[in-house]
């Protein structure tokens, strides 16, 4: 089998499945005539994107923005934590039951009060909103990474009386990598359903959530779901980037090795 | 005999918490260029004496002195080389890589590292593999690459927990052909922990017998098989001869090597060193 081939046969089915899904999609509308505001046609929703292109996207960077912002921070901090409490063993036994509890919880119920803590129309809201909802399932898998570590790998850099940050650096990081690339896939979702949501309870003007608010208020329902069509390629592309970065940071391990030779 | 390399003098450790005293009053010393096995049940706490002589394990009490200072300060000084039963290497570096670890803790440059892990890969005839990851190769070749990472500094002491425990029957016997060559080589003290009667006569200059818990030494039987050693050393009389002596020690007292109660003292190394 040629590369190609291989290429057609790994990829082919699920261009089938998108290609009919939204050819049903399109004929079911024009079938039985369905309402604008219950579901649009997939050739309006693309027309509505390439006529008013320049507000949707500016509508959806925006938004974006503050979904990066917040997984950045939320992510960075959620490493952070988890590096430190990793280093205590006390630490951990206070922190950790709260941090996987915070799991259980939907933390987007605070998004109101983000907008109260932080104000309405700026971006910082929605900033904050989006880290909280990274910081914990990062700070969860970070530490899950950094505490299994074998016994034996930590005897073994033992004999060499190498420090603890040589074993940090050299052992726990390696070791953590692919817990903490599953944090950051997970919060890249998180990020962009905490700043749209943020949006919806009042944001900037010309952010994504107030438009698709606004929009479906005024009964442009082509807009709205061609905003949430490009919220949805986005956040796609966001979680691809950092899978195409987890793909290379962790060229060693054997799952990707495995996954390359398929 | 010469200056040991290793001097036990009432080595006693007990795990409180488990209620075990795992050994009771170790008293051995080890000369340079020997090569002692300790043998015993399951649970007479071999590990656990590996462990307090590289400083991994604290011992409750007694002395442990290694290349005439404390076992401490011989970790520090990189004295000695360890392997353990999993060949313990990292996935995301290269065997060369591995290999060459302690050399880049130990601060050795680019072009003195490669050398010399170029050098160990001959010694463990592993050629044209230091580019290859450990997950690519098999069990007695990733055993053959922790043997070279710990040989990487030639430390004078090379304490190996059961290192071929978990390989078969026939790689075993290559490795242990493989690690007398080895032995001869760099001229280092060995302390080789295992389950195997046969690999311990073949491989030792002496052999430890030690007791169940709490764990004693029984015997201690020299091995006067002549070295060099090889595949037909395993059919001379008097290899069968010194298997039956060590055997018969560890019977006595009731201590028959088949008895295998869970390995509760390896259990209890790995729960001290988590």
């Amino acid at each position: 089998m040629s590369r190609a081939q291989r290429y057609a046969y790994r990829w082919l089915p699920a261009l089938v499945v998108f290609v009919a899904s939204i050819a049903f999609w399109e004929l079911l509308v024009r079938l039985f005539d369905v309402q604008d505001f219950l579901l649009p046609a997939p050739s309006d929703i693309l027309a509505t994107l390439r006529d008013d292109w320049s507000e949707l996207w500016s509508a959806a960077f925006f938004t974006f923005r503050e979904a990066v912002a917040g997984y950045v921070i939320g992510c960075a901090a959620g490493f952070l934590a988890a590096a430190a409490i990793a280093r205590y063993r006390l630490l951990r036994a206070a922190v950790m039951p709260y941090a996987i509890a915070a799991g259980a919880i939907p933390i987007i119920a605070f998004a109101p009060i983000t907008n109260n803590w932080f104000g309405v129309t700026g971006m910082s809201s929605k900033i904050a909103i989006a880290a909280i909802l990274c910081f914990f399932p990062m700070l969860v898998n970070t530490m899950k990474g950094l505490t299994s570590v074998p016994a034996s790998s930590l005897e073994l850099m033992r004999s060499y009386a190498a420090s603890d940050l040589t074993v940090f650096r050299r052992v726990r990081l390696p070791t953590s990598l692919p817990y903490v690339f599953s944090g950051l896939k997970v919060a890249t979702v998180l990020a962009m359903i905490g700043a749209i949501v943020g949006d919806y309870f009042g944001g900037a003007p010309g952010a994504l959530g107030v438009e698709i608010r606004r929009w479906v208020g005024i009964f442009a329902f082509d807009q709205a779901w061609a905003g949430i069509v490009l919220a949805s390629v986005l956040g796609i592309l966001f979680y691809g980037t950092v899978a195409l970065v987890e793909r290379f940071a962790l060229s060693w391990h054997p799952s990707v090795r495995g996954a390359g030779a398929e | 005999m010469s200056k040991p390399v290793v001097s036990l003098s009432g080595v006693t450790k007990s795990f409180e918490a488990a209620g075990v005293t795992a050994l009771q009053s170790i008293d051995l010393d080890v000369g340079p260029g020997e090569f002692v096995s300790l043998i015993g049940p399951s649970g007479c706490g071999k590990s656990t004496l590996l462990r307090v002589v590289g400083d991994l394990v604290e011992p409750t009490s007694g002395t442990v002195v290694v290349n005439g200072k404390s076992a401490r300060q011989a970790r520090r000084d990189g004295d000695y080389g360890i392997v353990f039963q999993d060949a313990v290497l990292y996935d995301w570096r290269t065997v060369s890589k591995n290999i060459g670890l302690p050399l880049e803790l130990l601060g050795w440059d680019k072009t003195r590292r490669a050398e010399r892990v170029e050098e160990l890969l001959r010694l463990v005839e592993l050629q044209g593999f230091g580019g290859h990851h450990p997950w690519q190769l098999s069990g007695g070749m990733q055993q053959r690459v922790a043997i070279a990472r710990a040989l990487s500094f030639s430390p004078a002491l090379l304490l190996m927990d059961e290192p071929f425990g978990a390989l078969d029957e026939m790689t075993r016997e290559r490795l242990n052909g493989e690690l007398l060559r080895i032995w001869e080589a760099s001229g280092s003290t060995v302390l080789f922990v295992t389950h195997s009667i046969a690999e311990a006569v073949f491989l030792s200059t002496r052999v430890v017998v030690m007791s169940r818990r709490p764990g004693r030494i029984a015997a201690i039987v020299d091995v006067d098989l002549p070295q060099p050693r090889t595949a037909d050393t395993r059919e001379e009389p008097r290899f069968f001869e010194l298997v039956t002596e060590v055997r018969d020690r560890l019977r006595e007292g009731g201590l028959d090597e088949d008895s295998t109660a869970p390995g509760e003292g390896e259990l209890l190394v790995g729960e001290e060193t988590a």
